[in-house]
């Protein structure tokens, strides 16, 4: 893999940068890979909630100044986008870019772009910021449905009437006992980052808050994304 | 049994759906709309259970949420039992089963009675007061006896059959109580375009319209609640909930309620539903529109069955198209009362006599009454109640102006039902939730809520305004008014005409008084659920009891489940009274949450069963599962404890691990390590500061073992830190404490030193990590990995390396926790297990055994190596641990710790000190908490020296290990201490270094 | 359950979200070594608890993960203010004065 990042130039020395993709065919099993077997994700009646993972992204996690233009300019010559606004999401083509803190905001990209990503931004950005791959630690829950804000209202204690969550709105906060970053995507969807290791008691927990209102948990394909073979795809050298 | 009681018309029921339902064993018929109250009055049912102290037949009194005496248990099941149900608030369906819970030894057999003299006698007031003040064992022979007679019911044995749940709730208005007030408000705020929750505990939203008899707008409030209900239910933004109770109001407008949704239309709830639902409800404003409790008046005899709320004798008639009785005598301190007797006999019943305590009130309310043709006694009371199982007749006598006395003959009326008003209480309970006081108010004889920093307006009876008009009124103001301020633009709405009848001026009166002194006459209760009487009250009073707080601890009044909706401000007055001070001047009375008995399936939620705690799992995870792991719970992980092949007991596979990682190879999934990247130039400083040891050195490719110490200087954490860049860093941290540790580091950062430019974010879940151990463990990476060089001089210990495993990115740590030759590997979680299987296909040769927590815990016992929040406990620092080699003191930032350290009895030699132990007999075990001692003959309190911290049989050393704290340890290696055991046997051990095998550390260096 | 408007979201949350993580304005001595083991324990182990003003920090720990400062009525529960680390309250109260003045004599 050196032969594709040289990581001193990209570091400098300064950080350990990594591409952290296999280069050959080898299936990766996002965090709830596992759910086919052990858990219901159908339910019997019409669905009034929809709920997918969308498996296997590329996550980065971003830290700097948002008040130095450098950090700002930098920001949006690697992305192409500026940074959102407090509690704002803004996408890119493929890329979003969710804030998180004043100081900090998430990167979600396909899958096999984190490194080439992490590349462009250390290359635009410089001073004092930080970039961590976060891939492997999260993945994205999708609530979708006419009933899917009354799901989020027995899990989330967040106020959810569109004039306090609009579309684009990103907010962190409790999902029943664990917690979630909400992004409100479109008027009935819902898109939610969990931590890999609560992912399981999370996808639960929704499943059940849904039943009453009949659920869809998966279709084939969303489902067969979990478990995908997501070799490398070489990073090429304009990025 | 035929519903005698019923009338043949009228009533809100839908006599097209009869409905049967069981009552202590009977089967009964009612209507759909009925309560289970209503339903056995109209069956003639008199008795619904007998009184907690004295074992007296008592009946239905009221017909809300204040009744005190028909609290049923119900359930057909036993995995539907639910306990203190109201009867009057409770919906019949068919096939509801209910007993009394206060009924024991049953409502027909008078065993109670019979012994209700001599156990009244074994509690009288102060019981409890007395009970627990002396000793505990009074109060074990007693309590079971007491619980059962008690009438508390029981929650079921088996696991409950539905489910329940909550949902989080914005509004900018919540109406609490759909009475004539709250729907106003609701309607007003409502056409603002506010957000609006309406909130109501009955099965039909309406309150006292619901069986009114005055007219809105020239008709029947029929029309205008019908209207009201649905404009409401036309708007989008407006929530009318009913069977749903407000049952707390807690800080910042945070209200919980308690929604029933289907107890009153099965046994179960429908498939998939929940049974009851508590709303989490954030408020912008709340409107009070609570209404207001009937008083009962307080007489001789005033339980016996056939004694009511006045107010509710009409809701009876009127809601539900019951009449109690045949014969009425009603006693009024106000002309609201009236209304009962005009119902009564509009229900064409007899009223026998209408008994107004006032010498002389005139006005409409006397000219109907005389109009209708009824018996009007003024200036008289109802000094006592007659009967044995139930009201038959009821002694009547002239009383003073003030109430205070009799002042002339009695003569006794018969009757079956002896209807009483003492005015009204405003049902001020929520509003004293959040600390808020009541205040007295003398023109309405009753407490209204007071002074409060909540976003909270009142409207209604709870205010102390009873006209309808003035209800209707004052809802709409609060309603406009709470839209306004939550932001809305005021929308005028015109307050409909009423007309009702001008009431007079109600008389003071709460204890009627009898021939007798209340010590002497027939008991006079106040707290039904307590059995707390007047004489009770004054005994308390004259036992030193002043302050009304005082005097219901001492009587119990208004500790039942009903929190003394009725009887408190009664049992204010006779205080009072008896000390001859005002009401107000012996304290007010404030309730707490919960407004009426809350389920715990509804305060549990769903948080229930597998649901209960997120459990939190490695990537990993099933082939643990599929490899037949025992699990431990470390915080919220699942991680592997041991993993027993069949017909092995844990210790043999135990064993069986430890032998096989110091002979070839085991493997530990350690993903569950807490991780966090920190990056920045100051990186290395912030470490320095955070860890006692020394990071300004630490080359990239190194990792190093640090200790976390609070300022305090003890330790809090510890774990291996790695350079993986000169301005970047992976620091590890013990599994239970990486979000403490986190937010440890973040909060220096941010206030103590955000000068430092340094970025911390968790990558716990992010990296899979497997740490291979054991000899064979170079053996088996090579044959996965050919990026890295893993010769012994260029991979040494404690240097990191990136690499391909497996095919994987990853970076190979050469640190080890088992003092073997160990690599732990990292890659992105997401391959975790495709790696972790590699290695299991390659490892096959080597006999690579997985191993647990358990084998890791031996495994580094055996080498001294601590855990800390083990073998640490908040009280030791890194000298008590023999780890001065991870301080160094020197450094020119003062770290976190240093100071704390040397606090004077931090420097003592003397100190509890962490040592290894080895029991004089190989085979035994020391239990961990086992304290030592120098003398085991000693007489206790013995000198305890310090517990036992971690103990283990260790099968590489073929005997018993472990560690603890020691008084003085270091001075007395060698010393014998003993732990006495609490079966008497005492085990001996000797005091040795912790590190029991390999001392040079030879093992991992190899 | 409180309510508490964190000033780095600019939004009131629940208290779900939140950590209180003690009293407030307690810096940490500039040379710890230097202090007396008195003037050590003052700093580490001695807190207000007051009736009334309290000035406490607690941070957004679900949500922005910010420390901050909030001053709190203890006896009603009013949060009378948040405001960001290295801010100034503005609502003190008189006892809180009187303290200080104490404190300097
Ligand atoms: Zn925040």
């Amino acid at each position: 893999m050196s032969d594709v990042i040289d990581i001193d130039a990209i570091g400098e020395g300064q950080v350990a940068v990594m591409d952290q993709l296999p280069s050959g065919e080898i299936p990766a099993e996002s965090p709830l890979h596992h759910l086919d077997s052990t858990v219901p994700t159908f339910t019997s009646k019409p669905a009034g909630v929809r709920l997918w993972e969308e498996a296997l992204k590329g996550h980065l996690v971003l830290r700097g100044n948002a008040e130095d233009p450098t950090f700002q300019r930098g920001v949006e010559a690697a992305l192409g986008m500026a940074l959102p606004e407090r509690l704002r999401s803004v996408q890119q083509g493929p890329l979003s870019l969710r804030w998180i803190a004043p100081d900090e905001w998430l990167l979600v990209c396909p899958g096999d772009q984190a490194a080439a990503l992490e590349i462009r931004l250390r290359r635009h950005l410089s001073g004092h910021f930080a970039v961590v791959n976060v891939s492997g630690g999260q993945t994205l829950i999708h609530l979708a449905g006419p009933d899917a804000a009354m799901v989020l209202k027995k899990s989330c204690p967040y106020d959810l009437h569109e004039h306090n969550f609009p579309i684009g709105k990103v907010v962190t906060t409790v999902l029943a006992k664990t917690q979630a970053t909400l992004c409100k995507i479109a008027a009935d969807q819902w898109e939610l980052v969990v931590r890999r290791s609560f992912a399981d008691y999370a996808w639960r927990w929704l499943v059940d808050a849904s039943a009453e209102y009949g659920l869809i948990g998966d279709t084939p394909a969303t489902a067969a994304q979990r478990r995908a073979s997501t070799g490398r795809h070489p990073v090429s050298s304009e990025t | 049994m035929t519903q005698i009681n019923r009338l043949s018309s009228g009533g809100r029921i839908d006599r097209e759906t009869p409905i049967r339902f069981v009552f202590n064993g009977r089967h009964y018929g009612g209507y759909r709309g009925d309560t289970l109250a209503s339903a056995l009055l109209a069956n003639g049912v008199k008795v619904v259970g007998r009184s907690f102290k004295y074992g007296r037949p008592r009946g239905i009194v009221a017909a809300g949420a204040e009744e005190p005496n028909a609290i049923f248990q119900l359930g057909a099941e036993e995995s539907t039992q639910v306990p203190n149900v109201r009867a009057t608030q409770q919906e019949i369906f068919e096939g509801l089963v209910s007993r009394p819970t206060s009924g024991w030894p049953g409502l027909g057999f008078d065993l109670m009675g019979a012994a209700g003299k001599l156990f009244g006698r074994m509690l009288p007031p102060g019981f409890y007061y007395k009970t627990f003040m002396f000793p505990q064992s009074f109060w074990e022979v007693y309590e079971k006896y007491i619980r059962k007679a008690a009438g508390l019911g029981r929650s079921p044995r088996v696991p409950d059959a539905d489910i329940y749940d909550h949902l989080n709730q914005h509004t900018d208005v919540l109406v609490v109580g759909a009475g004539p007030a709250g729907l106003s408000a609701a309607l007003a705020a409502a056409r603002t375009g506010a957000r609006v929750i309406l909130a109501d505990e009955q099965a039909e939203p309406g309150g006292s319209l619901l069986y009114s008899r005055d007219l809105i707008d020239g008709e029947a409030p029929d029309r205008w609640l019908h209207n009201t209900l649905t404009e409401l239910a036309g708007y989008e933004h407006v929530q009318v909930l009913t069977r749903a109770t407000v049952n707390g109001y807690h800080d910042h407008n945070f209200l919980t309620i308690h929604e029933r949704r289907s107890d009153h239309l099965s046994d179960r709830a429908p498939e998939g539903q929940a049974r009851q639902r508590m709303h989490r409800v954030r408020a912008h404003w709340v409107v009070l529109a609570t209404g207001a409790h009937e008083r009962p008046l307080v007489f001789g005899h005033n339980d016996l069955p056939g004694c009511m709320l006045a107010s509710a004798v009409s809701t009876y008639i009127r809601q539900y198209g019951v009449v109690p009785g045949r014969r009425l005598v009603l006693m009024t301190t106000n002309d609201y009362g009236y209304r009962t007797a005009f119902d009564w006999q509009d229900s064409g019943h007899e009223v026998v006599a209408v008994v107004d305590t006032r010498q002389n009130p005139e006005g409409p309310y006397q000219e109907e009454a005389r109009a209708r043709g009824l018996t009007l006694m003024r200036g008289c009371a109802v000094i006592e109640a007659k009967g044995g199982q139930q009201v038959t007749g009821a002694v009547i006598a002239p009383i003073d102006a003030d109430g205070g006395r009799v002042t002339g003959a009695t003569r006794v009326l018969a009757c079956d039902t002896l209807a009483s008003s003492g005015g009204w209480s405003p049902a001020v309970h929520l509003s004293c939730h959040t600390g808020s006081r009541p205040v007295w108010r003398d023109d309405i004889i009753g407490f209204v809520p007071g002074e409060t920093v909540q976003r909270q307006l009142v409207a209604g009876a709870v205010d102390g305004t009873y006209s309808l008009a003035g209800c209707l009124r004052e809802g709409l103001r609060a309603g406009v008014e709470a839209a306004v301020k939550a932001g809305y633009p005021s929308v005028p709405t015109a307050a409909p005409k009423v007309n009702e009848l001008t009431e007079g001026e109600a008389m003071a009166l709460f204890c009627v008084p009898h021939l007798k002194r209340t010590s002497r006459a027939p008991k006079q209760f106040v707290d039904f659920q307590t059995d707390v009487t007047a004489a009770a009250i004054e005994l308390a009073t004259r036992e030193g009891f002043e302050s009304i707080e005082h005097v219901k601890r001492y009587t119990a009044m208004g500790f039942g489940t009903d929190q003394g909706k009725l009887g408190n401000i009664n049992g204010m007055a006779i205080a009072a009274r008896s000390m001859n001070k005002t009401i107000p001047e012996t304290g007010t009375t404030v309730f707490r949450p919960n407004y009426t008995p809350v389920t715990f399936g509804a305060i549990a939620g769903r948080h229930c069963d597998e649901l209960f705690d997120p459990k939190r799992y490695t990537a990993m995870h099933p082939w643990h599962v599929e490899h037949g792991a025992k699990f431990e719970d470390v915080g919220q992980w699942k991680r592997p404890w041991y993993y027993p092949k069949p017909g092995e007991t844990m210790q043999q596979a135990l064993d069986r691990e430890c032998r096989a990682t110091r002979e070839s190879i085991g493997i530990l999934d350690a993903s569950t390590l807490g991780k966090i990247d920190i990056q920045g130039k100051d990186a290395r400083e912030f470490l320095g500061r955070v860890y006692t040891n020394a990071w300004a050195k630490l080359a990239v490719g190194k990792c190093r073992y640090g200790l976390m110490c609070g300022e305090d200087g003890m330790v809090f954490d510890d774990g291996v830190t790695s350079c993986l860049g000169e301005q970047h860093f992976l620091m590890t941290t013990t599994s239970g404490g990486a979000a403490r540790v986190l937010e440890w580091l973040e909060f220096y950062h941010q206030t103590e030193w955000p000068e430092l430019e340094v970025y911390f974010n968790t990558v716990t879940d992010h990296w899979a990590t497997m740490s291979i151990a054991g000899p064979n463990s170079r053996k088996l990476l090579a044959e996965l990995c050919d990026d890295i060089d893993l010769d012994r001089d260029a991979f040494r210990f404690m240097d990191w390396r990136q690499g391909t495993v497996a095919g994987v990115p990853a970076r190979v740590f050469r640190i080890s926790f088992t003092g073997e030759l160990s690599f732990e590997i990292n890659v992105q979680a997401n391959y975790g297990l495709y790696v972790w299987e590699k290695l299991f296909e390659h490892g096959a040769k080597y006999n690579l055994t997985p191993y647990g927590t358990e084998t890791m815990h031996i495994l580094r016992a055996e080498k001294g190596f601590i855990i800390a929040g083990q073998d640490t406990d908040g009280a030791v620092h890194p000298y008590d641990l023999g780890m001065s080699w991870a301080v160094k003191e020197d450094k020119p930032f003062s770290f976190i710790g240093k100071r704390g350290m040397k606090r004077a009895d931090c420097v003592r030699e003397d100190r509890k000190q962490l040592v290894g132990l080895k029991t004089r007999n190989p085979k035994v075990v020391l239990p961990e908490g086992a304290q030592a001692v120098n003398d085991p003959n000693q007489p206790k309190p013995m000198t305890m020296l310090g517990h036992v911290t971690s103990s283990y049989y260790s099968a590489n050393l073929g005997r018993s290990i472990a560690m603890g704290l020691i008084r003085d340890g270091f001075n007395r290696m060698g010393d014998t201490v003993y732990y006495p055991q609490t079966d008497g046997s005492v085990i001996e051990a000797e005091i040795c270094s912790p590190i029991f095998l390999d001392p040079k550390g030879e093992r991992q260096n190899v | 359950m409180f309510y508490i408007h964190c000033p780095y979201c600019c939004e009131y949350r629940e208290e779900e979200e939140f950590h209180a993580k003690g009293q407030a304005h307690i810096a940490r001595p500039a040379d710890p070594d230097q202090c007396s083991d008195e003037e050590w324990g003052t700093y580490l182990y001695f807190r207000k608890n007051p009736r009334g003003l309290h000035h406490e920090i607690w941070v957004h720990a679900i949500g922005c993960r910010k420390f901050f400062n909030v001053t709190r009525d203890t006896q009603t529960y009013e949060i009378k203010e948040t405001y960001k680390m290295g801010e100034q309250p503005k609502v003190t109260s008189v006892s809180d004065t009187l303290e200080t003045e104490e404190a300097a004599q």
